[in-house]
């Protein structure tokens, strides 16, 4: 490899330097029926699934189609996208904050052709590039994050399990019979990268055994003080190690009191956690964040530990499947999962979804914890109330 | 012929969904066929390293990369996140394979032409791997070496007229929803305001200067679609302050039958003909709207503007007209003390160029938080320790029952000395004179 200079000068960094322009205005991507349109919309329609209508004040019309997309992507195949759209779309497209890209037309004619070649693209092992859904009462695209394709603290890979998640809702993303929106996300620690815990279903991955303190390099890479105080329960003391004859500054780690959220990694790299068995996910259910109907909602705890099985994850699958296909069943129309639960409560949430209730889903984190106790004698009889 | 075996992943290629193994191996196999002609500047074969220490975290169910180093261009203290793999010689087409934050244009449009600009660097300068994008809103640019990290800001800057994202302790890289570009519900222009901000605020987003990180982002109406109220420590929602509009006609258009329900959000269901009593008028969280058969009546004074009957008719409900903003500060992921939302701080204020009051407001809480705020403390955080008066204080707003869900159920009520007639200090003397020991 024989090394290509940008024009940038080693020795003289700030010759010729450009520096603080933040991104491209947004007007030079406009497709023109946008840019003529904007904030001047009259209403839009659902045609079909994953494509919508809008329709402009001024009768102006705009189909947008839009499709699914993992969203670790090569060069090759946003390429291929810029190739679609400047077949179809006069060289305009977008993406959406659900890793969705979409594809603007203007006439029904324009929208068949495009319909149709997106339909015949597929991956050599088979799988749709550009699957068309996403819109209206259906499982949409999951937000995630890195996971063990290129992050440093995961507790369960990303891409990987939204892959097995999405084909098992496929039929739910390109459809729109469900009661309401069902918005998955997934974060593969607890620093959470994504609106994780405000979802529908959150995948969330937990690590569950204390970190290695690497004594013999603690001190040469890490900064004591920083290391306790990274510790949110305290549980990180500095400590005098003995190696090899000598003392030795360290930190020792009270197992009991370690909640395992991997902060005192992201500050000392001697402090590793992850681990092949500690390591899994925690299934949250019932968040969101729109203001619709109800307030906006975290997510709760409902399957504490479901361990990391690559390549498919079938316990996670089978159980996000489980829980949808029974909200599916028993929820009112437009009613999201959080609102179900709630109006039934969630004794009878755990018993629908044939969910074991375990100690771990009742909350002892702090103040918060008191307020997710029952201060009442309203309850349902279910079965788990023994006779 | 692949580098590695990778049965594992292999078994990720098959189902509908779009597969990101196979999209990762087409790449591999366009960078081995080379058909640019390219001198590839990072290793040819990264691809090939990334399925292959992808593989290798399947098999062990942990991750193979390391913590990042201090890597970055000149001048800008974030943008560029180092990652280094922890089996290097096994792959060495990853060993180093550095983050590129690039900035996104507001609203996520792009132009082919653009895309393929910002291609042919990546091509040429990296792995040829992306995010579409992060989770924060950035084009992520996925897995360089250094010597190259000058080169590509060099190129993006002169070529793509297009500058790094955020990272570290600083302003992340603000996001929005797509807004009246193409949306009848947003309130205000998210791109416009997102734009502008991102390019006043330039110098808090290159050069760390913050106790932690801190995001803005930008939904036109509570509908919330780019997640802000979770996803930001600064919320901006578009919301409006008069009467929703009705067409009463489109209303009878909607009951006729005429217009879909949601605009057919729902039609993949034989949920029955559309009742708007029971889908509507019932399903109204503050029960202030009614219909007598012909007309459809909302008591405007009572509306907390949930968008419920906007979203179930939206060509016959709008948004009013007098527009604007509510604002809502501090939320966070569960790292370190739990999730947080962002709590509502600015009930309304008009969105208008040059954005000055809305600057005011952020401008006040960064003043407090980077004076109050400790080491990797999150401003949601910073207003747990230090009490929501006392971000009221800061900001010049006057306390009002929007800002709470319901009043303080405890009594221990903090009083400022000025508060309390005569202040802190008794007089002993004339105590004991009233009262014998």
């Amino acid at each position: 490899m024989a090394f290509i200079s940008s024009g940038y000068n080693p020795d003289k960094p700030m010759e010729n330097r450009i520096t603080d322009i933040g991104p491209r205005h947004f007007e030079e991507f406009y497709p023109p029926v946008i840019k003529k349109n904007k904030g001047a919309w009259d209403y839009h329609e659902i045609v079909k699934p994953g494509v919508l209508k809008h329709v402009g004040l001024s009768g102006d019309v705009v189909y947008t189609v839009r499709v699914g997309a993992a969203r670790l992507m090569s060069v090759t195949h946003i390429r291929e996208i810029c190739e679609i759209a400047e077949k179809h779309c006069g060289g305009h497209l977008r993406f959406t904050t659900r890793n969705n890209v979409e594809f603007m037309v203007e006439t029904e004619a324009a929208l068949d052709g495009l319909l149709a070649d997106l339909a015949s693209r597929k991956f050599a092992g088979g799988s749709f590039k550009f699957p068309v859904g996403g819109t209206g009462a259906c499982v949409s695209n999951i937000v995630h994050t890195q996971g063990y394709a290129h992050c440093h603290t995961p507790a369960t890979d990303a891409s990987g399990p939204v892959k097995a998640v999405m084909d098992d809702m496929f039929e739910y993303f390109q459809s729109m019979t469900l009661p309401a929106m069902v918005r998955i996300s997934l974060a593969c620690c607890l620093n959470m990268c994504g609106a994780v815990h405000c979802s529908d279903i959150g995948i969330v991955g937990i690590h569950r055994k204390p970190p290695i303190v690497e004594h013999d390099r603690l001190d040469n890479i890490c900064e004591v003080p920083l290391a306790v105080s990274a510790c949110p329960t305290g549980a990180i003391k500095p400590a005098k190690v003995e190696i090899d004859g000598k003392k030795v500054n360290s930190v020792a780690v009270n197992a009991s009191r370690c909640m395992y959220c991997g902060n005192c990694y992201t500050m000392c790299p001697a402090m590793p956690l992850a681990s092949g068995e500690g390591d899994g996910i925690v299934l949250m259910v019932g968040g969101k964040v729109s203001n619709r109907i109800s307030m906006p909602k975290f997510s709760k705890v409902v399957v504490a530990f479901i361990p990391n099985e690559p390549p498919r994850w079938p316990t996670l699958t089978k159980m996000v499947k489980q829980i949808v296909e029974v909200y599916a069943k028993e929820a009112r129309k437009y009613e999201r999962l959080g609102e179900w639960a709630e109006r039934i409560g969630w004794e009878k949430f755990f018993e629908l979804c044939d969910l074991e209730f375990t100690h771990h889903c009742i909350d002892d984190f702090r103040d918060p914890a008191y307020y997710t106790w029952r201060q009442s004698t309203q309850f349902k009889f279910t079965k788990h109330i023994e006779a | 012929m692949a580098k590695h075996q990778t049965p594992l992943l292999d078994q990720l290629e098959t189902g509908p969904w779009p597969s990101f193994v196979s999209d990762i191996k087409q790449e591999a196999a366009h960078r081995a066929a080379n058909p640019d002609g390219l001198d590839y500047q990072t290793p040819v074969d990264c691809p090939d390293d990334l399925l292959g220490v992808l593989e290798l975290s399947f098999k062990d169910k942990e991750t193979h990369w390391k913590h990042g180093g201090i890597v970055g261009v000149f001048g800008y203290g974030g943008g560029v996140i180092g990652r280094y793999c922890d089996q290097p010689e096994m792959f060495p087409g990853v060993a180093h394979f550095h983050t590129v934050r690039l900035a996104q244009p507001s609203g996520k449009y792009y132009t082919a032409d653009y895309l393929r600009g910002i291609m042919d660097i990546w091509d040429l300068r990296g792995s040829g791997l992306t995010n579409m994008h992060g989770s924060t809103g950035d084009i992520v640019l996925l897995g360089t070496t250094t010597p190259q990290l000058e080169e590509i800001f060099f190129d993006v800057t002169h070529k793509m007229n297009t500058d790094l994202g955020g990272s570290g302790g600083n302003l992340r890289t603000p996001a929005d929803c797509l807004g009246q570009s193409r949306c009848e519900f947003a309130c205000y222009d998210t791109q416009d305001l997102c734009h502008t901000l991102t390019n006043d605020y330039q110098d808090e987003l290159h050069r760390p200067a913050f106790p932690y990180k801190f995001k803005f982002k930008f939904d036109g109406c509570p509908n919330g679609c780019v997640a802000s109220i979770a996803r930001s420590d600064f919320s901006v929602i578009g919301t409006w302050k008069d009467d929703i509009r009705i067409d009463q006609d489109r209303v009878k258009a909607y009951v006729a039958g005429e217009f879909k329900p949601g605009g057919g959000s729902h039609s993949g269901r034989d949920w029955g003909k559309f009742d708007i009593v029971k889908e509507v008028v019932d399903r109204c969280p503050t029960g202030c709207m009614s219909y007598d058969g012909a007309k459809l009546s909302i008591d405007n004074a009572n509306c907390t503007r949930c968008m419920h009957c906007i979203n179930t008719m939206p060509a016959a409900v709008k948004i009013g007209k007098e527009t604007g903003t509510s604002i809502l500060l501090g939320a966070k992921a569960p790292i370190l003390d739990g999730a947080q939302m962002s709590s509502l701080l600015v009930p309304f204020v008009v969105v208008e160029k040059p954005y000055d009051e809305i600057k005011e407001v952020i401008e006040n809480i960064w003043d407090w938080w980077m004076e109050e705020g400790k080491n990797r403390e999150r401003v949601g955080e910073t207003m747990k320790r230090l009490s929501f008066q006392k971000l009221l204080e800061v900001t010049n707003i006057k306390a009002m029952p929007q800002h709470v869900k319901e009043p303080r159920s405890n009594p221990y009520i903090f009083f400022k000395e000025e508060e309390v007639p005569g202040g802190f200090a008794h007089d002993e003397k004339a105590y004991r004179q009233r009262h014998m020991r």
